[in-house]
């Protein structure tokens, strides 16, 4: 073997690298769009979408200002947000905000879900081709961003929400909120 | 109807390309003179019947087809025409058939312009082109095909991403794909000359023009890119080491070390070895990049739809692709010898290290692209890279290739000395230095080492170029008769030193303000009063805009201009895009970039004052022409007229 087969060694080792991604991609095992959002620390990007309930109005983030809240990106075709559904409901329940932002989804589907397994959001924007989505970097659902009463993106968690998770990330905040109030 | 044509057009565009890729490729081993002469003539057919498939799908976007899926999903009945046109490239499945097309029509040209060439390598080179276009065709016809009818049929298409809707997206595209798939073509020349076993200095002279060209395309598209991401996405920024941003820019890098390197195997018939692996590595990369981009692998504000499936068939092909092409020259170069010596000190070894330079840049922007996605899939930790790495690798290694490129320009081949060179460019060194540091202190609002440092770069560029072109008019010889080449080689480097100018100043001495500004009020920046006098609503042909309008005092107090500032609401989507009034200028742009309202009549409102952004692409663009000049140096045109007269020296011989 010359050094005149390095490249080719470089190249088919760098393939194989990617084989593996594209592999670990297709099995759900990694995700790309996992990467650490620029938003935490920055102000939230605002909306202004339809309503889901009534497409001829709109409902906006800027009713928020204030408070402290969740924005949960959901769709109905992601059997990941079924299974946090249960949880938002209780959350919701224990009078945490929150504002759904319904994702790539028909209004008839999403409406008979929260029909069926009931509804946590305060409000829900829709956005069937991922105007508002984009603005506030997500690339895939669910995802769940909590925003401060400064309206600055404090967590994003990425994927099903679980009770630990809301205990690890989340809960601080609505702590330290009720202490100061 | 029009779409079955389309359709139709491409599935027999794919077989003649299929014979394309074959026969002239059996023919030239085997010395089939008749299969050696199928190569232009499929070449030229497929190339007609790719243009009529796009043309089918142009004419669906120009009467609103929305039977056809692609159309539904990228166009409107609203939409502008220019837009329905650009709307063809402005998804997945059109980009595909643009890139087809735009393949084919270098292809088209290589069987135009080849005459000077033997047809046994002329045969090569197609059916490489060939076989590139069929790896294409497959992906395009089997993953993502643009004839996809939808049913039913919807009554109005969804429009296209209104961030695209701009003409900055009309043109960039194309000249970009101009540019990566024209590195396809050097990489064929290549290939062709391993096939053949001859890998003398003629093949470097024939790649050298189409390589300019290419590379010529590929710097205008990566400017134009930069130029419609500052002014249309608001954010005031030129260049973000976004990973499709970092797809464009590796085949430049490695493609300018091509340039250089072809230089050397021309002229002085060394570093052969070399030039081709660069060559099939600028071409690679640019391949690599479409596989970087569609296969949603890497994700960006620029992905569009993707999906894994798509992701293995390009790799696939890549694979195919890289990996013959790489087995090849691993065969081959042993055999390649490369006899001239040089010294230390001579223009190789200058040349030799702008290589080294440029492909170790190349390496660090591919890792620094690669290197999250590597750690995160093998479950080893998440990182981000950001321009901070970006930066921190790539200008230390640009600095030292400025000043290498001052004495580049003077160096002689084989054999030079460093007392010579240091004689020849004294006087340039102190200009550079003196003027670097008069400008920074006499003009600059404050001083800054890293300001110094540019313009020292960017002077001492230009004045060695200055000393190289006195040298050329040197007893007697006028400006007009310095070859085409020369002249290619100073706007080269002049459009490096211009844009060195552009990138130090702009972003040593910009200045930007986020202000809530009501009707009426003002607002200082770097010596200008912005003024919002009043805001109103505009309509536009598909959209409605609240319009801003902002008056600009200069220090004097006398208006400077009127910025008009948008922020647009389209009717198909319910997020307003921003529309940044600029005012542009040689020596500063003023950007005013309209936010949201905040209530009590105040708008959010973003101020910019960008010094010499401009001669970022500015120098793109001169860089570009002297690229374009040295492609059309009196010598290949003398080399193509030659061989017009001596048809017998491209006669077919078996290899």
């Amino acid at each position: 073997m010359s050094k005149a087969f390095l490249p080719l060694l470089g190249f088919l080792l760098l393939a194989g690298l990617f084989y593996i991604v594209l592999l670990q991609m297709d099995s759900g095992a990694y995700d790309p769009r996992e990467v650490p959002t620029e938003f935490i620390g920055r102000e939230a990007p605002s909306f202004t979408l339809p309503n889901l309930y009534d497409l001829s109005t709109t409902v906006s983030t800027e009713s928020m200002r204030g408070r402290v809240w969740l924005l949960n990106v959901w769709g109905t075709w992601c059997p990941e947000c079924w299974r946090e559904h249960a949880f938002l409901v209780h959350l919701a329940g224990q009078g945490v905000p929150i504002v759904g932002l319904n994702w790539r989804d028909t209004v008839d589907e999403a409406i008979a879900m929260l029909t069926d397994k009931g509804d946590p959001f305060e409000f829900i924007g829709y956005d069937p081709r991922s105007d508002a989505v984009i603005e506030w970097g997500v690339y895939g659902a669910p995802e769940t961003f909590l925003i401060d009463a400064d309206g600055i993106v404090r967590v994003l968690h990425k994927g099903m929400l679980t009770a630990a998770d809301w205990e690890r990330k989340f809960a601080p905040f609505f702590a330290a909120d009720e202490d100061a109030s | 109807m029009i779409p079955e044509i389309g359709q139709i057009a491409l599935i027999i565009a794919l077989g003649v390309m299929l014979l394309q890729s074959t026969l002239p490729l059996i023919g030239a081993h085997y010395g089939y003179r008749s299969w050696v002469g199928l190569a232009r003539p499929a070449a030229r057919i497929q190339t007609l019947f790719v243009a009529i498939a796009f043309v089918c799908l142009l004419w669906a976007f120009l009467v609103d087809d929305f039977s056809v899926l692609y159309v539904a999903n990228n166009s409107n009945t609203l939409l502008p025409i220019l837009y329905k046109v650009s709307a063809v490239w402005g998804g997945h499945e059109g980009s595909l058939l643009l890139w087809a097309l735009v393949l084919s029509v270098w292809t088209f040209f290589v069987s135009i312009y080849s005459r000077s060439m033997p047809d046994l390598v002329v045969a090569r080179v197609l059916a490489v082109l060939g076989l590139v276009s069929v790896g294409f065709m497959l992906f395009m016809m089997l993953t993502s095909n643009p004839f996809d009818r939808a049913f039913p049929v919807p009554l109005e298409g969804r429009d296209l991403n209104p961030l695209l809707q701009d003409p900055g997206l009309a043109y960039h595209p194309p000249m970009l794909y101009v540019g990566y798939v024209g590195f396809a073509v050097p990489f064929a020349f290549a290939i062709a000359a391993m096939l053949g076993g001859k890998l003398d200095a003629s093949w470097a002279r024939w790649s050298r023009p189409w390589t300019n060209i290419a590379w010529m395309s590929l710097t205008l598209g990566i400017a134009l890119g930069s130029w419609w991401a500052y002014y249309e996405l608001g954010w005031g920024g030129w260049w973000f080491w976004d990973p499709v941003e970092n797809a464009s820019f590796l085949p430049w890098l490695v493609g300018t070390a091509l340039m250089h390197s072809l230089a050397v195997t021309e002229k002085r018939g060394t570093f052969k070895a070399w030039t081709v692996l660069l060559a099939i590595f600028a071409f690679s990369l640019s391949l690599l990049g479409t596989f970087l981009v569609r296969s949603g692998v890497l994700t960006s504000v620029h992905a569009f739809a993707s999906d894994p499936s798509r992701g293995v068939f390009i790799l696939a092909f890549l694979v195919f692709v890289v990996g013959t092409s790489l087995t090849l020259y691993a065969f081959r170069a042993g055999q390649i010898r490369s006899h001239a010596s040089f010294d230390l000190v001579s223009r190789e070894n200058g040349l030799l290290l702008n290589n080294v330079l440029l492909v170790v840049a190349a390496a660090s922007v591919l890792l620094g692209t690669l290197y999250p996605l590597v750690l995160d899939s093998l479950n080893l930790g998440k990182i981000s890279v950001g321009p901070p790495y970006f930066n921190a690798v790539f200008v230390p290694l640009m600095v030292p290739l400025g000043i290498l490129m001052g004495f580049g320009v003077l160096s002689r081949w084989k054999q030079d000395s460093l007392p010579r060179l240091l004689m020849k460019l004294r006087s340039s060194m102190v200009v550079s230095i003196v003027g670097a540091f008069a400008l920074i202190l006499l003009f600059a609002p404050f001083f800054s080492w890293l300001a110094v440092m540019g313009m020292v770069l960017a002077i001492w560029i230009l004045s060695s170029l200055l000393v190289s072109l006195r040298e050329q008019v040197q007893g007697g010889r006028r400006l007009l008769s310095v070859p085409r080449g020369y002249w290619g080689m100073f706007l080269g480097h002049l459009g490096v030193a211009v844009f060195t100018v552009g990138v130090t100043l702009t972003s040593m001495y910009s200045t930007e303000r986020d202000i809530s500004l009501t009707e009426g009020q003002s607002h200082e920046l770097a010596g200008y009063t912005f003024t919002l006098l009043g805001l109103e609503e505009v309509m536009g042909p598909n959209y409605i805009a609240t319009r801003g309008n902002v008056e600009v005092l200069n220090s004097a107090g006398r208006l400077e201009t009127m910025l008009y500032p948008e922020k647009r609401d389209y009717f198909s989507t319910t997020m307003p895009m921003t529309e940044a009034g600029i005012d542009a200028g040689v020596t500063r742009d003023l950007f005013v970039a309209l936010g949201e309202p905040l209530g009590n009549n105040a708008w959010a409102v973003r101020l910019y004052h960008k010094p010499f952004i401009r001669w970022i692409w500015f120098g793109a663009l001169i860089m570009a022409i002297g690229a374009t000049l040295a492609a059309t140096d009196k010598r290949y045109l003398v080399m193509a007229r030659k061989s017009a007269q001596a048809p017998a020296a491209g006669g077919v011989q078996p290899a």
